[in-house]
């Protein structure tokens, strides 16, 4: 990335001259690392109002009236009024959750909580397909094909989850959960491969998996994975012993799959940071000429991150299938994997930000939900929204520009370099 | 200066793809020789129609007994194994894979209809009809790749020239839907040069950006207003033009020569791209900044100017593409209807090698698969139509791979030209 004349550091005495306490504090927020990440949510958020303004039939039914004021307001309302149900929608309704708490009513408090319990389940695939995505590219690879792993992930765990019967949970969900982990790990393992053998570029090859995995359980979900009683592509419902356990009562679905994500993140942590495993993969990842001349193994190290990415996304159709949803119908995951990437990208590869964004997406999806039965706004919105998001994190300067506000250059790494060469 | 220099072809064919080309070939020998002809009983018939439905000329069924048909096949593919293995074919390998996978595919067709009967004009026919988005798709990839910008969002810029086409098409005309796909298409494209050419953007985050974007406002559109309000979904669509004449002539005519805007717009474009890209100045410039920037820019040649106009005229393509769907095709927009078409186009373009007539031809095999697998249901085989529909991307990453021979991507294909 080139370092613009705009963005070259000024030497410090000059600046120690001009600082107060608010400029340093200021300094600290806008040049910190958080910095973009937040702009970028806020201009998506401004960005996604304005959307829904300009989309608001009964402003331009106002303003042809000649109340273009008055038009201009009820847009504006819209716009806030979705934002509000999109608020109460993920995180709940204050007055709600106070008059069921002095109420006492044991299923009123359950229902006053669930909107934000649910978004943390919402959150839970999110974490472990950004986790995916966010792997790969701290080693350079660029898996896309997230949602492909994802849903043969969900196939081999819903597969071990029915058929096999009379194990008891605590070796029944490990192992229902190995399964999809070894599904996905598969899947990206091909990729991989391709790319280390053969130089073939994982993003074409993750891609092409993606659509081979749709077919796939397209096929299995007609075939040999149908409910006997059914004519429609689902999968039987799996054992209670292969559920993952769910800490509430209806209609409150938060399930153990929540903690094995967080956990799962402060793995991916430890072995990126902590393992020589890890250093070695972010040393490729970095700069493969280097670590070749290091002696690090690129073949292997390529085919290891891959078949990680893969496994991890594979956790995240195994946990919809065992923590939500408990069996499988055709296309069931609705862009998680696409989602991933944008998210590993706000929270800039790490297991800390990855967490957090898929927090944030995870209240943005929930919300939604919401937002579309109450203020009538599609659900579709959200993924404008992570596009804009996307852009402004991916474009460091544009949100420079816009804010006028000096960032740090941060060392950007090219993902692509050709299709097919290395 | 007359550009000539067509894309170049690796003569050194290594043994052991040599060795593997020839034991493939025997293998799919055996494929047909043991499985197809061995399945199936001794004096059962195989019946390929010739005249597609609703066609006026009507011409003879093509009738034979299908297990004598099949051994001749499996001879041949033997035989051209035993040949490759022996003295090789060297240059021809791939003339002779051609020729396998022909076979290979007659052979199945052979199999599948035996004891029944499989209309093969109207196969054919409607395998030119699926090719179409596909092959407009991968004419966009390639625009943009020749000159080194990666664009994954193809299906995006298809979905938004889908909506955008049926939403204006609805409310003036056809031919104004179809300008209006083309500007949101080249709009979008746009957005990637501007992040990917000025800001620099990672290219294949910027598209991905912009798959999102696409998707999302797409639908979104469509259940705020293009589903409440039938009026404004309703295009309808570019009627069939018989050639005259021409349309008359059995089985060709109906693949060729009796269809719409569109796939006309299909068969232009390969002439036009080919011409234009190999053969004029225009298109010696676009490779080069495609291949080497640097030098490209050291001859006088603005680099990103290129770069702009290249992936404009791919958002244009990508936006025509995406109006096929709504105004030559189902005449309404539905959400993601483009179902991944704009995917299979890149991958096309990649097993067509970055060019024009070979993007056509790997396109209009993805469209036999396509037509083929719809007609697998209707007569009742076992084999799933699923696999069927994997093949194009399967065959995409083997290309890929380089089993069949390294393909000439150009060489800074993705890479942000920097100006020193």
């Amino acid at each position: 990335m080139a370092q613009r004349k705009s963005n070259t550091p000024q030497s410090p005495e000059s600046k120690a001259k001009r600082k107060n306490p608010a400029t340093i504090l200021f300094e600290e927020v806008s040049g910190g690392s958080l910095a973009v990440p937040l702009l970028a949510i806020l201009s998506g958020l401004l960005l996604g109002g304005l959307i829904i303004v300009l989309t608001t039939e009964e402003m331009y039914a106002r303003i042809a009236g000649g109340d273009i004021l008055g038009g201009l307001g009820t847009g504006i309302g819209a716009a806030l009024k979705s934002y509000a149900a999109l608020f109460t929608g993920s995180i709940g309704d204050p007055g709600r959750i106070f008059s069921a708490l002095q109420n006492g009513d044991a299923l009123s408090i359950r229902r006053a909580f669930n909107p934000f319990l649910e978004s943390l389940v919402q959150s839970t695939p999110y974490i472990f397909a950004g986790l995916a995505v966010a792997l790969g590219f701290r080693t350079g690879l660029f898996n896309i094909g997230a949602e492909g792993q994802l849903f043969i992930g969900a196939l081999a765990s819903v597969w071990v989850g029915f058929s096999l019967e009379g194990l008891p949970s605590i070796i029944h969900i490990p192992l229902a959960l190995l399964a999809g982990a070894a599904g996905g790990a598969l899947w990206g393992f091909i990729p991989g491969l391709l790319k280390a053998k053969a130089g073939a570029h994982e993003v074409i090859n993750t891609i092409m998996m993606n659509y081979v995995a749709f077919r796939l359980s397209e096929y299995l979900l007609r075939g040999p994975l149908r409910r006997p009683e059914t004519f429609n592509p689902v999968s039987p419902f799996i054992e209670d012993s292969a559920k993952l356990p769910r800490f509430f009562e209806a209609p409150i679905r938060f399930h153990l799959g929540f903690f094995i994500a967080l956990g799962l993140a402060y793995v991916v942590y430890y072995f990126l940071f902590k393992t020589t495993w890890g250093f070695n993969l972010r040393t490729v990842g970095a700069n493969p000429h280097a670590a070749r001349y290091a002696g690090i193994n690129i073949v292997w190290s390529t085919m290891l991150a891959m078949s990680l990415s893969g496994a991890l996304a594979g956790l995240a159709g195994a946990n919809e299938v065992l923590g939500v949803n408990y069996n499988l119908a055709v296309a069931f995951s609705s862009g998680y994997g696409f989602d991933a990437i944008a998210l590993a990208l706000l929270g800039k590869s790490h297991p800390l930000g990855v967490v957090l964004s898929a927090l944030l997406f995870g209240f943005l999806r929930n919300g939604a939900i919401r937002m579309q039965v109450s203020a009538g706004i599609p659900i579709d919105i959200i993924s404008v929204l992570q596009a804009f998001i996307i852009a402004f994190i991916a474009a460091p300067a544009i949100v420079r520009t816009i804010y006028r506000v000096r960032l740090q250059t941060e060392g950007e790494t090219t993902f692509v370099s050709g299709w097919g060469g290395s | 200066m007359a550009a000539t220099a067509m894309p170049k072809h690796i003569d050194y064919i290594s043994p052991a793809r040599q060795r593997g080309m020839g034991i493939t070939f025997l293998l799919i020998g055996l494929l047909i020789g043991v499985f197809f002809a061995g399945s199936i009983g001794d004096g059962s018939m195989t019946t390929f129609v010739m005249t597609p439905g609703g066609s006026a000329t009507v011409l003879a069924d093509l009738v034979f007994t299908t297990r004598p048909a099949l051994n001749i096949l499996a001879t041949i593919c033997l035989g051209l194994g035993a040949f490759q293995l022996i003295r090789g074919f060297g240059r021809r390998t791939n003339l002779a894979l051609s020729l396998v996978a022909a076979l290979l595919i007659f052979g199945f067709l052979s199999w599948i209809a035996s004891g029944g009967s499989l209309n093969l004009a109207g196969l054919l026919r409607s395998m030119v009809v699926r090719a179409v988005p596909i092959a407009l798709g991968a004419f966009a990839a390639m625009l943009n790749e020749r000159a080194g910008v990666v664009n994954i969002a193809i299906e995006g810029m298809m979905l938004m020239g889908a909506m955008v086409g049926a939403l204006v098409g609805s409310v003036s005309n056809l031919w104004l839907g179809l300008l209006a796909a083309v500007i949101s298409g080249a709009l979008m494209a746009l957005i990637h040069g501007i992040l990917s050419i000025r800001y620099k953007t990672d290219q294949i985050i910027s598209s991905t950006m912009l798959l999102i974007f696409a998707t999302g406002m797409t639908s979104f559109i469509s259940a705020r207003f293009m589903q409440k309000y039938q009026y404004l979904n309703n295009p309808g669509i570019f009627k069939t033009w018989a050639i005259p004449g021409l349309s008359k002539i059995p089985v060709i005519g109906p693949m060729f020569f009796e269809h719409n805007l569109f796939t006309y717009a299909m068969f232009f474009f390969v002439i036009v791209l080919h011409v234009a890209l190999f053969y004029t100045r225009w298109g010696l410039r676009l490779r080069s900044v495609g291949e080497h920037p640097k030098a490209a820019d050291t001859l006088g040649i603005n680099v990103f100017r290129t770069r702009y106009m290249a992936v404009i005229l791919s958002g244009m393509m990508a936006g025509f593409a995406g109006a096929y769907f709504t105004l030559g095709s189902v005449g309404r927009f539905d959400e993601v209807m483009t179902a991944g078409r704009g995917f299979i186009g890149l991958a096309a373009m990649i097993f067509g090698n970055w060019t024009p007539v070979g993007s056509f031809g790997a396109a209009v095999l993805f469209g036999f698969a396509d037509s083929l697998s719809a007609k697998l249901g209707i007569l009742g085989v076992s084999l799933p139509s699923e696999f069927l529909l994997m093949a194009p991307y399967l065959a995409t990453m083997i290309v890929l791979a380089g089993v069949v021979g390294r393909g000439n991507m150009p060489a800074a294909d993705g890479k942000p030209y920097e100006k020193e």
